[in-house]
């Protein structure tokens, strides 16, 4: 309950370091959750207003990039009134460890949040190790 | 001369609106816009309003939209996934817990006529504006 009154704020991505983009618009941050399970790590993404055509997922080296782009509907013939939130694409990029299996990423977006499943590679599992009586 | 008259030369000779712009950016300086979730935008026009908001992950079945007078509310509630044993967060900055959202729109509505959609996270309701409160046309009447 204690987040009934938390305020909230979109926030707007730094320039990011490729350059510029060829199209003006904002870019926000999205709010991301990472939850580390037993043998896989997921990113939980807010992403309002992106779906599975308009999201990327790009994986170079260990440099993860996720980019949704939203197109914004704005009702003809009408005054903006108040304005809370700004409408933009959302980008933000994660540097994984080695220990993730690449060929087994999964992503999939419902209702505006992009969820991530990287599973660790067989490596980076943890292992009980078997202690024997000795003889 | 009117104020009006000056919309003629086009905006950058308006006043009022140089006050406006000058305004909305001095208050963001001092304060930063931070708002209760989730974010809303309204768009009116003379008839109609939509309110849109922001609200990923939610299930639609459980948001609750109702109308009093002037008064949009929106309810609902947003859950964190559950850890099991030897699980944890390394972040934690999406939004959880209840929404009450109010928002006062600038007229009465039809409330019979209010639509609502959800897609991509993304909540819009369409909000007519009550026949009763619509500007009417006044005839003159010859005398």
């Amino acid at each position: 309950m204690e987040d009934v009154k938390r305020e909230i704020e979109k926030k707007e991505a730094s320039t990011p370091g490729q350059g510029e983009r060829t199209r003006q618009r904002r870019v926000y941050t999205p709010d991301v959750d990472i939850m580390e399970k037993k043998d896989e790590m997921v990113v939980i993404a807010d992403m309002p207003g992106v779906d599975e055509k308009s999201v990327d997922v790009t994986l170079d080296k260990n440099v993860l990039t996720i980019h949704g782009r939203v197109d914004a509907e704005i009702p003809e013939n009408h005054k903006l009134l108040l304005s809370e939130y700004g409408i933009g694409d959302f980008q933000r990029t994660f540097t994984l460890s080695d220990e993730v299996d690449r060929d087994r990423i999964r992503a999939t977006v419902k209702n505006g949040v992009l969820k991530l499943v990287l599973p660790k590679a067989e490596a980076a599992k943890m292992r009980k190790i078997p202690i024997q009586a000795e003889a | 001369m009117l104020w009006s008259e000056l919309e003629r030369f086009g905006r950058f000779l308006d006043p009022w609106r140089e006050f406006e712009s000058m305004n909305r950016a001095l208050a963001r300086l001092s304060a930063p816009v931070t708002v209760e979730f989730p974010a809303v935008n309204l768009w009116a026009s003379e008839e109609h309003a939509v309110v849109t908001a922001e609200i990923p992950g939610i299930d639609p079945e459980s948001l609750d939209i109702s109308i009093v007078d002037k008064t949009l509310t929106l309810r609902g509630a947003r859950r964190l996934e559950e850890l099991k044993e030897g699980e944890a967060y390394h972040r934690r900055e999406r939004w959880h817990g209840q929404l009450t959202k109010m928002v006062e729109l600038p007229f009465a509505v039809d409330s019979s006529r209010v639509q609502a959609r959800f897609l991509k996270g993304v909540l819009s309701v369409s909000l007519p504006r009550a026949e009763a409160e619509k500007p009417r046309k006044i005839v003159i009447n010859p005398s």
